[in-house]
């Protein structure tokens, strides 16, 4: 036990410092990914999109693109994976921690930033660093997609709106000759500026093993 | 009748030779001895019967007073931004306990079951039903520790440190037995829900603190319940074992849990029987409000936390009520519950007043003074120790200033006071009473007056006019089904996916028809949309329309036909949505209409039919001016045609509405007025010819509207005369409306 906690535990160091996940909660992550990969080495799109719970999802294929986007990878790459490793799914799922109480202001400031790309990316579908009419129009479809008979127009309506507030918000003075483009990443951090991000976009991840849980304290 | 004559003269000439007659007659006709031993008045042309109408005038004068005192301290501007308004409402109680107390006669006093059966549930109700829930729940862990524990911590400590002083010698306090004080500890422990409301409200603080007192306020009052029965029964009983201890606890669950149950029964039965008033809209603001006073009513019979029910029937119903009702219900609940609510805490303040003056005092000082600081001591100590321990389970750490507002916030008021007088013990009740009043004074005087400058002067976070956005809407929903997505992906089911789950299930049962699969990002749509088209009608666009005319020459050459008249008849579906829309705000029409379009239901009023069409003119000519300046299509994006015109200028820039003459002033509009224009705007392909007309002169589309605007000028101030504006709060309050 002593040996392969140890041998895990070096496996995982470059991990835990890449992704700040404990010990613990990168082995929880490491079984539901072969759950999900059937056991495989790497998971593809079908892997995840076969997951029952996420069929009622709206926005389900944003989600599961996200986790081959190479953005969200941080090595500044661009374009998808057909297939992720562990490391890249431990990676995305870096996205959701919470913020530790003993973080600085500027880490707080970092990690909020790279949740708003993530978000960002995922509405960005082309990659062109902003998020035009069109990708925006897609994501309110996506978002209304599952409930039944929205007509395309209301969508659109709603989209456009929410376009004009972002851009009579963030250029008040635009004149007649002006043609606003897209949201670019610093105006869509504008949306957001009242919103703490930090803690809002979080999810817990579990930090005891569900399976092995027994008295006593386990030598980690 | 025959001895009336006789009577009639005897009255009339004071002769007493008739006395006899009516003794005979008595003995006949004992019903006419009434009528006829007396003197025979003149038919009374105006009498003076008080007696009859004595209750309800009484009841109506006060409430008028109080209204009138209301209305008074508004009008002086100076006094109500400094002073509160709970504050004076209690000294004019003073003055007229004063004056009353001076003519000698008996003044009406907080009576525990007026205030708990009448003045209360409205207070309470308005709060719970307008809670904002978000916030609630992500701070329920907070809230229920403050209320719970720290309620049980102040109750015990100022209990004990009461009795502590009674020891005292020289303080003529030795009567008071320790279950006396544990008593008083209790009634004086709870954070009162209408005072804290009533100072908060003032201030406008940021959510989290609000919400965090508030909360506690409400969610307390469990605990008072049972600390006050238990140990009033056990005052009597004279000691507490341990068991007793024991069933105290369970009582405490039983009457909690038991207060919530009640509320969530009656108030998903109040959602289900909105689910079928439909043909009786007259009728719906009732059943909310029947069905929250029962809820509160049956938890009282039982003992069990009546506010907690209150509020747990108000936060279970109002989701699928305001899917079910129309919107003029909608109004009138919210307007009505305002109404009760405000003149139950008029009522309140005044009648303390008016009690301070009236009741019989024990006057302690030791006592007093002692539980004035204690209260203090005990709040702050209790907070921070608090603060201290959640800190370690929160995300969002309270700060210094945070503690310091929630200890400084902790204000005692009515509750507390008709719980003393519901004591039964008349030797320490007076002295009790006293020192409540005293510490409700203290704190909604001192405390109450000095929050407002210490908030400035530590400036702490204010609330945030929310700007009910549409992008945040989205992203909000964008976000909730992102996490539920990586809970699903994650495998284990946190908490958003059980509020999916239940969303689904129970909004089946709850909601009418296909509105149950509406989804939020189009109620919220609808909802703004609604207020911004009530805010355009509001806002009069009699004021803008002469720059709209004087434009209108230039466009007359230009117009090809008048649109606008071919539209009426060829009128299609899409179209008939929009301007259904209008017509929804300009003459309140139910949502319903909007689900159940038939194309009958849009023509069957001309003269409305003219008046929409106007106003979804005009407000889209409005629109599409904005539009034009911010969004445009560039040329390659040609794939979705309907949506906007694409027409091509040599300088190989495009413009939907070519608008490069458009008055500059329109550049910065306050946004929650676009969306409306948009969706507009988006189904407008239907006359591209319009356009290109247009786009020659570079006059904009709005011109193309002025010639109608000019005729139909006249029909619009008329409909203005239909609309209804509603006051003009209707913009702040909408903030409550849309959460």
């Amino acid at each position: 036990m002593g040996a392969s906690q140890t041998h895990s535990a070096y496996k995982y160091q470059d991990l835990m410092t890449k992704t700040g996940f404990s010990l613990e909660q990168i082995k929880n992550l490491h079984y539901r990914f072969r759950q999900l990969s059937e056991n495989n080495e790497t998971l593809s799109r079908e892997n995840l999109e076969n997951i029952k719970d996420l069929a009622d999802n709206p926005i389900k294929k944003q989600i599961v693109e996200a986790f081959f986007d190479k953005r969200n990878q941080h090595q500044n790459e661009m374009g998808s994976f057909e297939e992720i490793g562990f490391e890249q799914f431990v990676m995305v799922m870096s996205h959701f921690r919470p913020p530790t109480p003993k973080m600085t202001e500027e880490e707080k400031l970092a990690m909020r930033k790279d949740k708003l790309h993530f978000l960002f990316n995922m509405h960005d579908s082309d990659n062109d660093g902003k998020i035009t009419l069109e990708e925006y129009r897609k994501v309110v479809e996506e978002l209304l997609s599952m409930s039944g008979d929205i007509e395309k127009d209301t969508a659109r309506g709603i989209a456009d709106a929410a376009m004009l507030e972002v851009a009579s918000t963030n250029v008040p003075n635009m004149g007649p000759d002006d043609y606003y483009e897209g949201i670019t990443f610093e105006h869509f951090e504008q949306m957001f500026k009242e919103v703490e991000m930090e803690s809002r976009m979080h999810v817990r991840f579990l930090d005891v093993d569900t399976r092995t849980i027994h008295c006593g304290s386990s030598t980690s | 009748m025959r001895n009336f004559p006789t009577l009639y003269r005897d009255a009339v000439s004071g002769n007493n030779e008739t006395w006899g007659s009516p003794a005979r007659a008595t003995q006949g006709d004992p019903h006419h001895q009434n009528s006829s031993t007396t003197h025979r008045k003149a038919f009374p042309v105006l009498s003076f019967n008080y007696d009859h109408v004595k209750t309800p005038f009484e009841i109506s004068l006060w409430i008028l007073l109080a209204l009138l005192m209301k209305l008074g301290f508004h009008i002086i501007p100076r006094v109500s931004s400094i002073v509160l308004e709970s504050c004076l409402l209690i000294v004019v109680g003073l003055l007229i306990g004063g004056i009353i107390k001076a003519i000698k006669q008996t003044a009406p006093v907080l009576d525990s079951k007026l205030f708990f059966l009448y003045l209360l549930p409205p207070i309470i109700l308005d709060a719970g039903y307008f809670l904002p829930i978000r916030p609630f729940t992500e701070n329920m862990g907070t809230i229920l520790v403050f209320a719970v524990v720290g309620t049980l911590w102040n109750a015990a400590f100022i209990g004990g440190m009461m009795y502590g002083v009674c020891q005292i010698e020289g303080a003529q306090l030795g009567h008071v037995d320790l279950l006396s004080c544990l008593l008083f500890g209790a009634i004086i422990s709870a954070v009162d829900p209408v005072a804290v409301l009533a100072v908060f409200e003032e201030i406008h603080i940021n959510e989290l603190l609000y919400i965090l007192v508030f909360g506690e306020s409400l969610l307390n009052d469990a605990v008072t319940v049972v600390l006050y029965h238990l140990f009033e029964e056990f005052s009597h009983a004279g000691i507490v074992t341990v068991g007793d201890a024991f069933l105290g606890v369970v009582c405490f669950f039983v009457v909690s849990l038991g207060g919530v149950m009640v509320g969530t029964i009656y108030g998903i039965l109040g959602a289900f029987t909105s689910r079928f008033t439909s043909h009786t809209r007259v009728i719906e603001p009732l059943f909310v409000f029947l069905y929250s006073y029962m809820a509160y009513l049956s938890a009282e019979v039982f003992h069990l936390s009546g506010i907690m029910s209150l509020i747990a029937c108000g936060v279970t119903m109002r989701p699928y009520v305001e899917a079910n009702i129309s919107h003029k219900s909608y109004t009138t609940i919210k307007y009505f519950l305002k109404m009760w609510s405000s003149v139950s805490e008029t009522l309140i303040f005044i009648f303390l007043g008016v009690s301070t003056v009236a009741g019989p005092h024990a006057w302690n000082w030791t006592f007093v003074i002692f539980t004035v600081i204690l209260c203090l001591v005990s709040r702050v100590l209790g907070v921070m120790g608090l603060t201290y321990i959640i800190n370690k389970f929160r995300i969002v750490k309270l700060t210094k200033k945070d503690q310091f507002i929630v200890a400084y916030g902790g204000l005692r008021g009515a509750i507390a006071f008709s719980l003393g007088f519901l004591l039964t013990n008349n030797e320490m009740k007076n002295m009790f009473l006293t020192a409540i009043i005293t510490v409700i004074f203290f704190t909604v005087f001192v405390q109450g007056m000095t929050i407002r400058p210490l908030v400035e002067l530590l400036a702490v976070k204010k609330k945030e006019e929310s700007k009910t956005s549409i992008n945040e809407e989205i992203h909000t929903q964008f976000l909730d089904h992102l996490l539920t997505g990586i809970e699903d992906i994650c495998g284990h089911y946190g908490h958003h996916h059980w509020k999916d789950k239940y969303d689904a299930y129970v909004k089946r049962w709850l909601i009418v028809g296909e509105r149950s699969t509406e989804p939020q990002l189009i109620s919220f749509y609808n909802k703004m949309e609604m207020k911004q088209a009530m805010m355009l009608v509001e806002s009069g666009s009699a004021a803008k329309l002469p720059t709209l005319m004087s434009a209108a020459t230039l466009q007359n050459i230009q117009q090809k036909g008048v649109p606008s008249r071919r539209a009426i008849p060829s009128i299609s579906k899409s179209r008939e949505e929009e301007i259904r829309k209008i017509l929804r705000a300009n003459l309140q029409k139910t949502r319903q209409k909007l689900y159940s379009y038939r194309r009958h239901d849009l023509v069957m009023d001309p003269f409305e039919d003219n008046v929409s069409e106007i106003r979804f003119r005009r407000q889209r000519a409005e629109m599409e001016k904005r539009m034009s300046h911010y969004l445009t299509v560039p040329a390659n994006r040609q794939e979705t045609p309907s949506v906007r015109k694409v027409c091509f200028e040599p300088e190989n820039k495009v413009y939907t509405y070519d608008d490069s003459e458009s008055p500059r002033g329109r550049a910065a509009q306050p946004s929650p007025r676009l969306p409306d224009a948009i969706s507009l705007l988006s189904k407008s392909p239907q006359r591209p010819n319009q356009t290109s007309a247009l786009r020659a002169k570079g006059s904009t589309e709005l011109r193309a509207k002025a010639p109608d605007e000019q005729e139909e000028q006249d029909q619009v101030k008329l409909s203005r005369c239909f609309s209804d504006p509603g006051p003009n709060e209707e913009e702040e309050e909408d903030g409550s409306f849309l959460s």
